[in-house]
């Protein structure tokens, strides 16, 4: 365990470090049931119906809930490690106003996705 | 049998020329996935719409066939290094590592490799 964990103040920019790699290993398994989507479908209309089926339950929305919020939490803060790369936005004051704006637009983007979605009709 | 310890060794070498490889790959298909899944999210609510025979009719479009292939292609690899980097922080014993490794480049071939194969069969028409 880093020492820092102990004596360090909590700060913002520690939760959306950790939290883009908790959310890419969320990602990695939306990955993998994306590739049952794709087996499912080549195995014919019971196996898809099936897969429909799971994914419309109630526990397949809380999958859906957690991966789209994690699907936009990441893809936030990976463009803003790539700004970072290029050199930009590094100052702590920068790093901490552009957690927030992550962390606000993985929120904003996942209730615009859900409000479109109930709008569909989907939920 | 050197008695010079591994640092001595090293120093004065230089890098080993390719220590920016994996850094460069992962940005690369981490900027491709921006478009990517903006798309797949926008293909999930289609999806959801659809059944069976409008899912299989969905993906023999050759844009969304092909779009779709694209995403798990750049979506697996980036799976892939990006969990490669987690295990290098957090498992210590050579072992271990090397056997977590193996796995997680074992798990996302074969399911990326699956999914590409199932997409291609329903898109060219044999589902």
């Amino acid at each position: 365990m880093s020492p820092h964990l102990q004596v360090w103040r909590w700060h913002v920019t520690m939760l959306t470090s950790i939290l883009h790699r908790v959310t890419g290993v969320g990602l990695y398994l939306a990955g993998l049931i994306a590739a049952v989507w794709a087996i499912a479908l080549a195995g014919g209309a019971d196996s898809y119906s099936l897969f429909l089926v799971v994914m419309a339950s109630w526990f397949g929305k809380l999958i859906f809930a957690g991966m789209s919020l994690s699907l936009f939490f990441h893809l936030g803060n990976g463009v803003r490690h790539i700004i970072w790369d290029f050199g930009h936005g590094l100052s702590k004051e920068d790093a901490s106003a552009s957690s927030f704006a992550v962390l606000g637009f993985a929120i904003a983007a996942t209730g615009a996705v859900w409000a479109i979605a109930f709008m569909m009709g989907l939920l | 049998m050197s008695f010079r310890t591994p640092l001595s060794q090293a120093r004065g070498l230089g890098s080993a020329k390719h220590g920016v490889g994996h850094w460069l790959s992962e940005r690369v298909a981490a900027v491709a996935l921006v478009p990517l899944v903006l798309w797949a999210v926008y293909s999930v609510l289609r999806l959801a719409q659809l059944d069976y025979f409008g899912a299989t009719e969905w993906i023999a479009d050759p844009i969304n066939a092909t779009l779709m292939i694209l995403t798990i292609t750049v979506s697996f690899m980036h799976m892939h290094s990006g969990m490669r980097v987690i295990i290098e922080d957090y498992v210590y014993s050579h072992l271990g590592k090397a056997t977590c490794l193996l796995l997680s480049l074992f798990i996302t071939g074969l399911a990326g490799a699956l999914a590409i194969m199932s997409i291609l069969k329903v898109a060219l028409g044999g589902a």
